[in-house]
C-alpha cells in the first residue's frame, strides 16, 4: 500500500468530567476502507470516545478531524451530512413508523439535505427512494418485515434495520457501538456476516465491541483503551500477543 | 425612596409566598413521582373552598318565625339564631371569628384524602406514560374539580372575613425605628407570610431530618437504586402526593381573606406557579421557593406607577416575560438540574 | 397508484367533502342543521386540524394556540374596519398576521422541547391576552371587544360603493355572507384546509414531522436539522388558527380578548385529543363533538330534565333531575372534563382509536404483525 489515506483523525483528545479524566491524550488514525475496532474493559472510555467523535460530547481539548473537516463543535446533523452514520448500542429507531419508512427517512436526508420544505409532493411519488429502501431491506434480509411497525420488531431485527438506515446513506464512515450487544449467538453470527458483506464494499468503519469473537472476525486494526488511554494499537495479531492488553483485560475486569 | 421600595418589597411577599407554596408542592410531586401535575392549582382552590365550607358550617343558623313581632312589611319577623353561639356560647363566637385558621383543621385531613385518592386512583397509572398524557389527564382533572366547585358554590367569589383582631395594619416602619405610619402593611398579609415561611420550613425540615424524608430525597435523586434496596418507595411517594396536596390546600385556606375564592382561582395560580417552577428550575425545591418570592416581589415592583409609566403594561406580563427570558437564556432555571424534562 | 394521491386518500377526501357539504341535511335530525352552529363546526374543525399538524405530527404540545386564533380575529375585524367588508382580504390578513406572530413565538418557543415548550407557548399566549386587555386597548378595545362602527373608514368599500344605512355585514365579492351562504363559504374553506392537511401529512415533510415525534435523537443523527421542520409545522398550524379566528370574526364580528385566553387554547387541545391526535379525521370529529354537545347540553334546563325523567316515581325523578342538572346547562364543562379524563385514561388515541378497536373486533384474522398504518400515536417519554 502506498500512502494510506487517513479518513478520521482523533488528535490529542482529552475529556474530563469534573475530576474524572475520562479520555487522556487520545490519538487515533483510521485509514480509509478499513474496519477499526476499539476495545477495552468496562469504563475504559469507549462510549465517551464515540460520543466525542459524533459530536454529542465536546472534548475538553484536542479535536477530531474527518477528511480535512474539523468535527469538533459541529452539531450531530452536520456531522451526519459530512458522511458519518452511527449505529447505537440500544437501537435508535422510529418506533411509531413502518420499517419501510424508517429506512426511507435517512435516504431522504441524504438526498434533500438537512432541511427541505418538501410539502406538496406525495410520499408515494418518491418511487426512487422507495425502491432504494426496499432494496436495502432485502440486503439486510428484512424483506418480510417491510410494512411492520418498527417498535414491534425483535431486538435483533431492530438492530439490522438500524444498520440498513445507516447503510442507505452510503456513509464514508460508519460508527458501530456494540452492534451485537444483547444478541443471541445466532443473531450475532448473522450480524457478523452482514458486516463482513459491507466490508467488501470498502466502507470505513469504527466499531466498539466487547465480544472478542466479533472483533477478531471483522477488524483490520484494533486500538485498546484502558482507563481513558490507548494502551495498544495495531493489527489483530499484534494486539492479541500484547502483554499490556492481557494485563488490562485480566486485571481490569472481574 | 427607601420606604417606597421597602413597601413594594413587602407587598410582593404575600403573593410570592402563595406562589412559593404552590410551586413547592408542584416540584415535590414532579421530583418524587415524575408527574407534571396540572391539577395542582385545583388543590389550592379546593383548600380555599374548605375554608368557605367551614365558615358555612360555623355560621349555620336556625330560623324561626316570631308571630309576636312584625317586620316593617307586616310579616312575622324572622329570628335567626346562630347555632354555634347557641351551643358553645362565647367559644362559638370565637370559632366563627377565627373561621379561616380553624378550617385548617378540616382542610388537612380532607386534602390528604383527596391527594391520596387522586394518586392511587388516577395519577399512579400515568407514571410510565408520556408527559404530554400526564399533562392532559391532570388538566382534565383540574377542569372537573373547578366545575364541581362551581356547581356547589356558584360562580361568584365568596369573600371570607379575617378575624376582627387581625384586620388592622402593622406599622412595620415604626417597628424598625423609622417614622410611624409610613410603612404599614396589613396584618393578615404579614401573618400569611409568616405562616408560609413556617410551612416551607416544616416541609424542608421534614425532608431533611426524618427517615421518611431521607428516603424520599434519595428516591428523588435515583428512584431505581432506592427501589433495589427493598424500600417500598411507591407508598412513600403516595404519601408525598398527599402531603403536597395538604400544603397546597393550607396555602389556599389562609389566602382566602386576601383573595375571595372563586372556582377558577386554581387555574389562575397554576399557570403562574408553573412559570415559577420553571424559573426556579424543574425539580429543585429551593429553586421553587426562591423563584416564588422573587416573582411575587418583581410583580409588585412592576405594578408601581413609576415603572408602568416607563413600560406600559409591564405589570401584566412581567412574570411571563421573566419566565421566557429565563427559559431561553438559562433553560435549567435558577437552580434546576440539567436534562430534566427536556425531551 | 397515482403519484398525486393514493386511492385511499382520494376516497377519504371525497367522502369528507360529501359529508361536509351535506351537513345541513344529516345534522338536521339532531337539531344542529342551522347555519350558526354549522359555521362553528367548520371553524373549530379548521382550528383543530391546524393544531394537529403541530401536536399530532411533531408531538409538541402547545398551550398557547388561542393567541393565533385571537390575532386572526382581530386582524379580520381591522380589515373590515379599515379596508372592506369583503371576507377575502379579511382572511388574508388574518392568515398573514397570525403567521408572522407564530413565526416569532415559534422561533423562540421551539428552542426548548417537552414541558418547557408547553410552558413557553402558554407564557406567550398569556402575555398576549393580558396585553390585549390592558395596554393594547387601542387595538383590541379591551373588555368591550373590538367591533364594527358606523365611523369606520372602510377605504375600499367607500371608494367603490355608496355606503348603505346601518352597520354593514361581511360579504364575499359583493354577495352577502349570511345564513347558508356563510356556511357554504366556511365549508369550502374547511374542505380546502382538510385537503392541505392531508397533503402535508402524506408528504416527505409530513413524514419528517412524524420522525421528530417518534425519535428526535435519531433525526439528528440521520442528518436532519429538526428546528426548521418544527418551526414550519408551528407556523402552518398558527396560520390555520389565524384562518379559523378570521372566520369566526366573519360570522361574529365582535371580538373579545377571551378568545385568546388559555382556556381557549385548552379547548383545541381537548378537541384534538378527544377525536384522536395524529389522525386526519380525529381533530375534525373532536371539534364537532365538543361544539355539538356544548350546544345541546348548554341548552338543557330543569324543565327538559323533569320531562326526561318523568317516567320515574316522583321522588326518584326529582333526585335524578337534581343530579343530572349538575352536568348540563352551565355544568356542561363538568361533563366535558369527565369525558376528557376518561378518554385520556382509557382511550388515549381518542374516538378514532375507539373506532379502530371496534373495527378490529370484526376482523380478528388480520391482527397478527400489527401493520404500521394502524399505529397508535404514542410520543416517546423523556430520555
Amino acid at each position: 500500500m502506498a500512502q494510506p489515506n487517513i479518513v478520521l483523525h482523533v488528535a490529542d483528545v482529552h475529556k474530563r468530567f469534573g475530576g474524572l479524566h475520562a479520555l487522556a491524550d487520545i490519538d487515533l488514525q483510521v485509514e480509509e476502507g478499513t474496519t477499526h475496532a476499539i476495545i477495552g474493559p468496562n469504563g475504559a472510555g469507549k462510549s465517551t470516545l464515540l460520543n466525542v467523535i459524533i459530536g454529542k460530547l465536546a472534548p475538553t481539548s484536542g479535536q477530531v478531524v474527518f477528511d480535512g473537516a474539523v468535527l469538533t463543535g459541529r452539531k450531530p446533523y452536520q456531522i451526519n451530512q459530512l458522511g458519518i452514520a452511527r449505529v447505537f448500542q440500544t437501537p435508535e429507531i422510529f418506533g411509531d413508523l413502518s420499517v419501510l419508512h424508517n429506512v426511507m427517512i435517512p435516504a431522504l436526508a441524504k438526498r434533500d439535505g438537512a432541511f427541505r420544505l418538501n410539502m406538496l409532493k406525495n410520499l408515494n411519488a418518491e418511487t426512487t427512494i422507495r425502491d432504494e429502501a426496499l432494496h436495502m431491506l432485502e440486503d439486510v434480509g428484512m424483506s418480510g418485515h417491510v410494512d411492520m411497525l418498527a417498535s414491534s420488531l425483535s431486538r435483533g431485527d431492530k438492530r439490522r434495520m438500524e444498520l440498513a438506515m445507516c447503510l442507505i446513506q452510503h456513509p464514508r464512515l460508519l460508527l458501530l457501538d456494540e452492534p451485537t450487544a444483547g444478541m443471541s449467538r445466532h443473531d450475532t453470527n448473522t450480524t457478523i456476516e452482514l458486516l463482513q458483506k459491507i466490508k467488501q464494499r470498502g466502507m470505513t468503519k469504527v466499531i466498539i465491541e466487547h465480544d472478542m469473537h466479533v472483533v477478531f472476525s471483522l477488524a483490520d486494526k484494533i486500538s485498546v483503551l484502558a482507563q481513558g488511554r490507548i494502551i495498544a494499537d495495531g493489527s489483530p495479531d499484534d494486539v492479541r500477543g500484547n502483554p499490556a492488553v492481557q494485563e488490562a483485560y485480566l486485571g481490569g475486569t472481574h | 425612596m427607601f420606604d417606597v421600595i421597602f413597601l413594594q418589597f413587602l407587598n410582593g411577599l404575600d403573593k410570592g409566598a402563595a406562589y412559593a407554596l404552590i410551586a413547592l408542592g408542584l416540584t415535590l410531586v414532579f421530583g418524587t413521582l415524575g408527574v407534571v401535575n396540572f391539577a395542582h392549582g385545583a388543590l389550592f382552590m379546593l383548600g380555599a373552598f374548605c375554608a368557605v365550607a367551614m365558615r358555612m358550617l360555623l355560621t349555620l343558623e336556625t330560623v324561626t318565625l316570631d308571630p309576636e313581632k312584625l317586620s316593617p312589611w307586616g310579616t312575622p319577623l324572622e329570628v335567626r339564631e346562630p347555632l354555634m353561639q347557641a351551643w358553645l356560647g362565647d367559644f362559638g363566637a370565637v370559632l366563627v371569628n377565627y373561621s379561616v385558621p380553624v378550617s385548617l383543621l378540616l382542610t388537612i385531613p380532607i386534602m390528604l384524602l383527596v391527594g391520596i385518592a387522586l394518586e392511587r386512583g388516577i395519577i399512579k397509572h400515568f407514571y410510565k406514560r408520556p408527559h404530554a398524557e400526564q399533562i392532559l389527564v391532570t388538566f382534565g382533572l383540574a377542569i372537573v374539580a373547578q366545575e364541581v366547585i362551581k356547581s356547589i358554590f356558584g360562580p361568584n367569589p365568596l369573600p371570607q372575613p379575617m378575624p376582627v383582631e387581625l384586620r388592622g395594619a402593622a406599622d412595620i416602619g415604626a417597628w424598625l425605628g423609622m417614622q410611624a405610619n409610613v410603612i404599614t402593611y396589613p396584618l393578615w398579609r404579614l401573618i400569611y407570610f409568616l405562616f408560609s415561611a413556617i410551612l416551607i420550613g416544616g416541609v424542608f425540615a421534614f425532608l431533611q431530618f426524618t427517615t421518611f424524608g431521607m428516603v424520599v430525597r434519595a428516591g428523588m435523586a435515583d428512584r431505581e437504586t432506592v427501589g433495589l434496596l427493598g424500600i417500598n418507595i411507591d407508598r412513600r411517594f403516595t404519601i408525598m402526593f398527599g402531603l403536597a396536596a395538604v400544603v397546597a390546600g393550607m396555602a389556599g385556606v389562609m389566602y382566602t381573606p386576601i383573595l375571595p375564592p372563586n372556582y377558577h382561582m386554581g387555574m389562575d395560580f397554576l399557570v403562574l406557579s408553573f412559570v415559577v417552577v420553571v424559573v426556579g428550575g424543574m425539580g429543585s425545591l429551593p429553586g421553587a421557593v426562591a423563584a416564588g418570592f422573587l416573582l411575587g416581589i418583581l410583580q409588585s415592583f412592576a405594578s408601581m406607577n413609576e415603572i408602568k409609566a416607563i413600560i406600559p403594561g409591564i405589570d401584566q406580563i412581567i412574570i411571563y416575560l421573566v419566565a421566557v427570558l429565563i427559559l431561553l437564556v438559562r433553560p435549567r432555571g435558577l437552580m434546576g438540574r440539567r436534562g430534566v424534562m427536556e425531551a | 397508484m397515482s403519484t398525486f394521491m393514493s386511492r385511499n386518500d382520494l376516497l377519504l377526501l371525497i367522502g369528507f367533502t360529501i359529508a361536509v357539504l351535506t351537513m345541513p341535511l344529516w345534522l338536521a335530525p339532531f337539531g344542529a342543521g342551522y347555519p350558526d352552529l354549522l359555521n362553528r363546526f367548520a371553524i373549530f374543525a379548521i382550528f383543530a386540524i391546524g393544531f394537529n399538524i403541530l401536536f399530532g405530527l411533531t408531538g409538541y404540545l402547545s398551550f398557547g394556540h388561542a393567541a393565533f386564533f385571537g390575532v386572526g380575529s382581530y386582524a379580520a375585524v381591522w380589515s373590515f374596519k379599515l379596508l372592506s367588508m369583503d371576507a377575502l382580504p379579511a382572511l388574508l390578513f388574518a392568515v398573514v398576521i397570525s403567521a408572522l406572530f407564530a413565526l416569532l413565538i415559534g422561533f423562540l418557543s421551539l428552542r426548548r422541547s417537552g414541558i418547557y415548550f408547553s410552558i413557553l407557548t402558554l407564557a406567550f399566549a398569556q402575555m398576549s391576552y393580558n396585553l390585549a386587555y390592558s395596554v393594547l386597548t387601542p387595538i383590541t378595545n379591551g373588555e368591550t371587544g373590538l367591533q364594527l362602527t358606523l365611523r369606520d373608514p372602510r377605504v375600499l368599500d367607500n371608494a367603490l360603493f355608496e355606503a348603505g344605512p346601518g352597520l354593514p355585514s361581511p360579504t364575499l365579492l359583493g354577495m352577502p355572507l349570511q345564513g347558508f351562504e356563510a356556511f357554504y363559504f366556511c365549508a369550502a374553506l374547511l374542505i380546502v384546509a382538510f385537503f392541505l392537511a392531508q397533503r402535508i401529512s402524506g408528504s416527505p415533510f409530513g413524514m419528517m414531522l412524524k420522525g421528530i415525534k417518534s425519535n428526535q435523537t435519531r433525526m439528528h443523527y440521520t442528518g436532519f436539522n429538526t428546528r426548521p421542520y418544527t418551526l414550519a409545522a408551528f407556523v402552518i398550524s398558527g396560520m390555520y388558527a389565524g384562518l379559523a379566528g378570521g372566520m369566526l370574526a366573519i360570522v361574529d364580528p365582535l371580538v373579545g380578548a377571551e378568545r385568546m385566553q388559555w382556556t381557549a387554547s385548552g379547548e383545541v387541545v381537548l378537541m384534538t385529543i378527544l377525536g384522536g391526535a395524529g389522525t386526519l379525521l380525529g381533530p375534525v370529529i373532536g371539534a364537532w363533538l365538543i361544539k355539538y354537545f356544548e350546544n345541546i347540553f348548554s341548552a338543557i334546563n330543569d324543565v327538559i330534565l323533569a320531562r326526561f325523567w318523568s317516567f320515574l316515581p316522583d321522588g326518584v325523578s326529582d333526585a335524578m333531575v337534581q343530579i343530572t342538572s349538575k352536568f348540563v346547562g352551565d355544568g356542561w364543562f363538568l361533563t366535558l372534563g369527565l369525558v376528557f379524563v376518561l378518554i385520556v385514561i382509557f382511550l388515549p388515541g381518542g374516538v378514532m382509536e375507539g373506532v379502530r378497536r371496534i373495527a378490529d373486533q370484526f376482523r380478528p384474522s388480520r391482527r397478527s404483525g400489527r401493520p404500521a398504518n394502524q399505529a397508535r400515536p404514542h410520543p416517546r417519554p423523556a430520555e
